[in-house]
């Protein structure tokens, strides 16, 4: 459910900070989760896999690696917010094309496995200001 | 000649997820849609029509009946969850799934609404330890009798035999009309045949659920015939799209508070392929039935891969077979 509306229209851009990149990403199921229900965010760009010690996740003001969502148990990811999942990587992508894939992974307490539901999408990252 | 009955119709807002979720329709849009569809009675997922449950800021709360009120609409039915599998290592105990739906009776009554949907993974013994707050709050708690799940069932009996023991007024049922899936339903057919289904098991699954062969039996037949990933995740959904009589029903009438009109698509003539509502409406006039039903549009899901998901259009179609088959039109 809402595969294609989990990565923000337009949203994947290298941070501000040069530490990595990110993108908005919104929460693939029809009610807003309990952090701790977020068993997994697995980012691959252009085919290559993200390990998931360099993920993080920021949502109204607060970041968790996805080790520490598993123990949030106060915070949401409301239905349809729009959080921002960053990758840390010095520099962030090359400017030109890339193709970045994001993958949900929730523990849903009424059925007996936990979904995964995946997006991929199309960036163009800019040429950096000189 | 058009048999009395005091059904009354109303609108889940799940039906409204898609537009909501993509922010093109507020919770005030929602309630206004329904309400001009004459269906006054509002029910609410409410993880996700408001934000920061269950502290949901008072002003959410102000908006709700504000909104409630501007469009001549009430508060029917929260829809709760239970958490159980909160922590990743542990299942909540007793204690904590009771205080869990304590917490959604409160809520409710805080919503204004006289009836929660408790889902239907919640143990019995659970919603009978809430039975004395549910009767000073005048909450009723009604099991989402959701399929596989289906009255004969043994968890719903065990619920049945435990509640009923009670004696209160206030536990009953919320039957999901998913679980009277007489066809197979063409929005779900299309949509593997897109994601690669091969065609002649697609006829094989379609002629098994035709004649009701157990889901198992058909999984071991679709994998014998060589089925690949997608044919096995269309067997499998025959597990949880079952035919079961509507007429089982009548017995449970006094203790149904609700009626969620699941559908997944009403066509261009008006009928919605998959659950005969035409078969289902009549039992619940010929039983007495005095609660809404609710309509829950479900096809979103399965189009918004190929097609443009109109969420209004749809709940505005079967409510419109709703007041054909209740004797309004």
């Amino acid at each position: 459910m809402y595969d294609q509306h989990i990565i923000y229209p337009g949203s994947v851009r290298n941070t501000d900070d040069g530490a990595g990149w990110q993108f908005g990403a919104r929460l693939p199921y029809y009610r807003g989760q309990i952090l701790s229900a977020v068993e997994d965010i697995a980012i691959t760009v252009d085919g290559e896999k993200i390990a998931r010690e360099q993920v993080r996740f920021t949502v109204r003001g607060r970041t968790f690696t996805l080790d520490e969502l598993e123990t949030e148990y106060v915070e949401r990811w409301e239905f349809g917010e729009v959080a921002q999942v960053s990758v840390l990587r010095p520099g962030g992508l090359p400017a030109g094309e890339h193709q970045v894939t994001a993958a949900v992974q929730l523990r849903i307490s009424y059925l007996p496995w936990s979904p995964v539901t995946s997006c991929t999408t199309g960036a163009t990252i800019a040429p950096a200001h000189a | 000649m058009t048999t009395p009955h005091d059904i009354k119709r109303g609108v889940s807002l799940y039906s409204y997820q898609y537009e909501t979720f993509l922010r093109r329709m507020t919770l005030d849009d929602c309630i206004a849609h329904a309400a001009s569809l004459g269906a006054r009675g509002i029910e609410v997922v409410s993880e996700q029509s408001f934000t920061g449950f269950p502290d949901v800021p008072q002003a959410q709360i102000d908006g709700w009946f504000d909104s409630l009120e501007r469009h001549g609409a009430y508060a029917q039915c929260h829809d709760m969850f239970l958490d159980v599998k909160l922590y990743k290592d542990r299942k909540l105990n007793f204690e904590e799934m009771v205080t869990s739906l304590k917490r959604d009776l409160r809520f409710a009554k805080r919503l204004g609404c006289r009836n929660v949907r408790v889902i239907v993974n919640t143990p019995p013994e659970v919603v009978v330890a809430c039975v004395p707050l549910a009767e000073e709050l005048d909450v009723r708690m009604g099991i989402e009798v959701h399929s596989p799940f289906h009255f004969d069932h043994p968890w719903i009996l065990r619920y049945t035999e435990l509640t009923r023991a009670t004696g209160s007024d206030h536990v009953g049922y919320v039957p999901d009309m998913g679980m009277y899936t007489k066809n197979y339903p063409p929005v779900f057919r299309d949509r593997f045949l897109r994601l690669g289904a091969t065609p002649k098991i697609v006829e094989y699954i379609l002629e098994a659920h035709a004649a009701r062969v157990l889901a198992d039996y058909v999984l071991m037949d679709v994998r014998k015939l060589g089925g690949n990933a997608v044919d096995l995740q269309m067997a499998e959904t025959l597990r949880h799209n079952i035919w079961s009589n509507p007429r089982r029903m009548l017995e449970f009438m006094p203790w149904i508070f609700n009626i969620h009109a699941k559908f997944y698509e009403i066509d261009d003539s008006g009928r919605e392929p998959a659950i005969p509502y035409e078969e289902i409406i009549p039992v619940l006039i010929e039983g007495g039935y005095q609660g809404h039903l609710s309509s829950e549009y479900e096809g979103q899901r399965h189009i918004e891969d190929a097609f443009e998901v109109d969420g209004r259009e749809q709940v505005r179609r079967q409510q419109d077979m709703f007041k054909r088959l209740l004797g309004e039109a």
